[in-house]
């Protein structure tokens, strides 16, 4: 005596995203008819209508699941994560950027002050000598002109509300968004409340498709473009720096099939707190030099450490921004 | 003063949001576009080594990542002094052409087709992709979202992963092409001309053969009289990789013409405090305002801008196409907004006959993939055509290759005064005192900024319905005294 299930109420919505996040949802392709049989998209900014008080207007837990992509960047992207997350039974920090602060993160290096003088002082092809800045509340000779306002830091959308589920990736493979919404269509028993879902629980190199031999001495660090990669051999032993020792698995590994080290979107797996203190153990117990001085010659071709192991990450990093 | 505001409108990496102010007559008397998002990019890839900034700066956008890509990749190649072999020359077009492809077939389909296909003044509900599906039947759908996945597909054996690129080191290209990746390639090139052909004549029977619409795109308030921005090769035709950036004038003629590098002699950017995007304008003529016409800095760059700004297309039939469109609109440069649907079609066709080209063409599996680096030069700029305008990333480095200074021109960024006109001029045209505002006018409205398929309507996003819009008519108070709901 089967009763036909109501559909899944499905919202998706990005704070400070690219977008990707959404091309990854649609990039189920042909599936697309499978997702419009089984969710009915309640909101969808790009698809549907976006007017926020409608999203007020809905019951508490209306929505069964919302996917989540963006970081926090300004106040509109922190009143709609407030919102949904009231609205929502099912919260989901989709991607890089809601799950750990993803690339916008970067940002935390700098202040909002140092970011708007660039754009909007220095740029080489602005010309603003009156130094004009984009104000939250602006008032022209019809009326006051609004926009949201941009905070001094970046947050992951975990630090602004409780998250469910995180699903990670810069964007997510579309395939495991699949299996993931398959799961929670199907009525499958969920991972406990703030599992990581959508990826696996080993690192990179676990699974990595790339040859490991027991070389594993480093004697000098190069940039990608120093050397001839050989296509398949483990890229930490040739030298160059790979986020993988670090990173959870759940990509396929796309990145090292494209001949390109990782890079991290996938965040660490859940026995590793932080990403570049993984990094610098890998690496201290990857080198042979003994000598302090040596060693120091060796880290200095390490360029950039902070913003290679904190490349999608740096908002949730224990290190959290440059202090000014 | 009453005020009707259009928040949010869909995104631009974020959303967009409309400010209508009527005056005491019921005319619109001002229109404000704002863009309500930074996320300053230009500051934080300072300190990161410059090879790593393609892969960084796609992030910029996740519809068109691989412009960016691009971009980016020429950049850091003019920092390091060196030129590509050819076959990573060619493998990074041949990406770019695949690019081109997924993204015009998703913005003509997803966006603009439900407003002709379906019609401006259909009921909403029907007046999105799946009112399209169900004019052209679901085998024709179908057919769309597969062409749209081969694209895709294309991109991520290339580049990784079709949203995270990762194709370009300094000087080439990561990864070969084996000649049976290859052959599949050229299966999928031949399939996106007939493809192409076909989604020409769909516009051709839809559009041209209904004489309301050609009376919409040549009279209706979606004419602008802008200068015209766009990469062209050699022989002044389009090209969306390389090439000097070329601007013709209101009546055509060449303003200017100029190599990547000499850029800042020739565009220059304003600030407004009402909006986080900037205004570029052309720097010989100077900023006159929102205003169109010979005299004013305003330019476009979008399909149509390229067309206008080209003395023609580099493949046979995408330059028939091209001939077909002056001669029954008239004139050139065309100024109707709503020719760029047109001219993206003609785009998605020269990409086809491009992809098949560079699939064809014997470099294209070498294995040269990678130049010898020569000394850093410390700085350089990077263009290529995005779908929605010229792209330009400008880097300086020190002597190791760590970003000092990034500056960035991203593609709709140089249509944001065009946009902003042509959505006052649709106001304008459309809402006057006794004129009932109705779901259809709400819509033309819409269409003045869907025709420059800016970011903030990307069209990969409009699945599976069209956005819906809510106009609040406010008196000088700020009291809600109507609303008006196209749902």
């Amino acid at each position: 005596m089967e009763t036909k299930k109501p559909k899944l109420k499905l919202a998706v919505y990005w704070g400070a995203a690219c977008g990707g996040c959404c091309v990854s949802v649609l990039d189920v392709h042909e599936k697309l008819f499978t997702v419009v049989e089984n969710a009915d998209l309640v909101f969808w900014p790009i698809a549907l209508d976006t007017k926020y008080k409608d999203i007020e207007a809905m019951p508490d837990n209306f929505i069964d699941v919302t996917l989540f992509n963006g970081a926090v960047r300004n106040s509109e992207n922190e009143h709609i994560a407030k919102l949904l997350r009231q609205k929502t039974k099912i919260l989901v920090a989709y991607g890089s950027c809601a799950h750990l602060g993803g690339i916008p993160g970067l940002a935390n290096f700098s202040t909002k002050k140092e970011i708007f003088e660039r754009i909007y002082e220095q740029s080489e092809s602005t010309i603003n000598p009156e130094k004009t800045k984009p104000q939250s509340r602006f008032t022209v000779a019809e009326g006051v002109l609004e926009i949201p306002e941009f905070y001094n830091d970046v947050r992951s959308l975990g630090q602004v509300v409780d998250v469910d589920y995180f699903l990670p990736g810069c964007p997510p493979q579309t395939e495991r968004l699949v299996e993931v919404f398959l799961a929670i269509v199907t009525g499958a028993e969920l991972p406990p409340k703030g599992s990581v879902v959508g990826a696996g629980t080993k690192s990179q190199c676990d699974e990595c498709i790339r040859k490991k031999t027991e070389n594993k001495q480093i004697t000098k660090f190069y940039r990608p473009w120093e050397i001839v990669d050989d296509d398949e051999t483990c890229f930490m032993e040739q030298g160059i720096i790979c986020m993988g020792p670090a990173t959870r698995t759940g990509c396929g590994n796309r990145c090292i099939l494209g001949n390109a080290p990782c890079r991290g979107c996938y965040g660490p797996p859940d026995d590793i707190k932080d990403s570049g203190a993984k990094m610098m153990s890998a690496i201290a117990s990857n080198l042979i030099e003994k000598d302090p001085q040596e060693i120091n010659k060796i880290l200095n071709d390490l360029v950039d450490p902070a913003g290679t192991f904190y490349r999608f990450s740096l908002p949730n990093a224990i290190f959290r921004r440059k202090l000014v | 003063m009453k005020r009707i505001t259009i928040d949010p409108i869909t995104r631009l990496e974020g959303h967009g949001k409309i400010e209508i102010f009527l005056n005491e007559e019921g005319n619109v008397s001002n229109v404000y576009f704002q863009v309500p998002e930074l996320r300053g990019f230009e500051k934080f890839v300072e300190g990161r080594p410059v090879e790593e900034l393609p892969s960084i700066v796609a992030k910029i956008c996740g519809v068109c990542p691989g412009c960016h890509h691009m971009a980016s990749g020429k950049a850091v190649d003019a920092v390091f002094g060196v030129t590509p072999p050819p076959t990573a020359r060619k493998l990074r077009e041949l990406f770019y052409m695949a690019h081109f492809v997924h993204s015009h077939i998703a913005h003509f389909y997803a966006l603009a087709a439900p407003d002709f296909v379906v019609g401006p003044d259909a009921p909403a509900s029907e007046r999105n992709v799946l009112g399209v599906i169900g004019k052209v039947g679901v085998e024709i759908g179908t057919e769309v979202i597969k062409q749209r996945r081969l694209a895709q597909e294309i991109q991520a054996l290339l580049g990784g992963h079709q949203t995270y690129v990762v194709m370009n080191i300094p000087g080439g290209v990561r990864k070969g092409l084996l000649p049976a990746e290859r052959d599949e390639i050229v299966n999928k090139a031949k399939g996106f001309i007939e493809f192409s052909k076909f989604s020409l004549k769909i516009f051709e029977d839809v559009v041209l053969g209904n004489k309301d619409y050609v009376d919409l795109i040549l009279n209706g308030p979606y004419s602008l009289k802008l200068h015209s921005m766009g990469l062209v090769d050699d022989n002044n035709h389009v090209n969306f990789y390389d090439g000097k950036v070329r601007v013709v004038d209101v009546n055509g003629n060449e303003h200017c013409k100029y190599s990547p590098e000499e850029y800042r002699e020739y565009v220059a950017e304003r600030v407004e405090p009402f909006s986080y995007l900037k205004f570029p304008y052309l720097k010989k003529i100077g900023w006159k305002g929102f205003v169109d016409g010979q005299e004013s800095g305003v330019y476009h760059a979008t399909p149509l801008s390229r067309l206008n700004a080209a003395d023609g297309m580099a493949t046979p039939l995408a330059q028939k196409e091209y001939e077909k469109m002056y001669s029954v609109l008239g004139e050139k440069p065309v100024h109707a907004t709503l020719a760029m649907h047109w001219a993206r079609l003609i785009e998605l066709l020269y990409a086809s006959e491009r992809l098949y080209e560079l699939a064809t063409d014997p470099d294209i599996t070498g294995k040269e993939l990678r130049a010898e680096l020569g000394k850093i030069h410390g700085e350089g700029v990077g263009i290529v055509e995005a779908q929605r305008g010229t792209l330009l990333h400008h880097y300086w480095t020190d002597e190791r290759g760590i970003v000092l200074k990034a500056n960035i021109i991203v593609g709709t960024t140089n249509n944001n005064a065009a946009i902003s006109m042509s959505i006052k001029k649709a106001a304008m045209g459309l809402i006057k005192k006794g004129v009932e505002i109705t779901d259809g006018i709400l819509n033309k409205i819409e269409m003045a900024f869907r025709a420059y398929d800016p970011c903030f309507s990307c069209a990969t996003h409009s699945l599976p319905g069209e956005m819906k819009l809510k106009l609040c008519i406010y008196d000088e108070k700020g009291n809600l005294i109507n609303t008006y709901e196209r749902k």
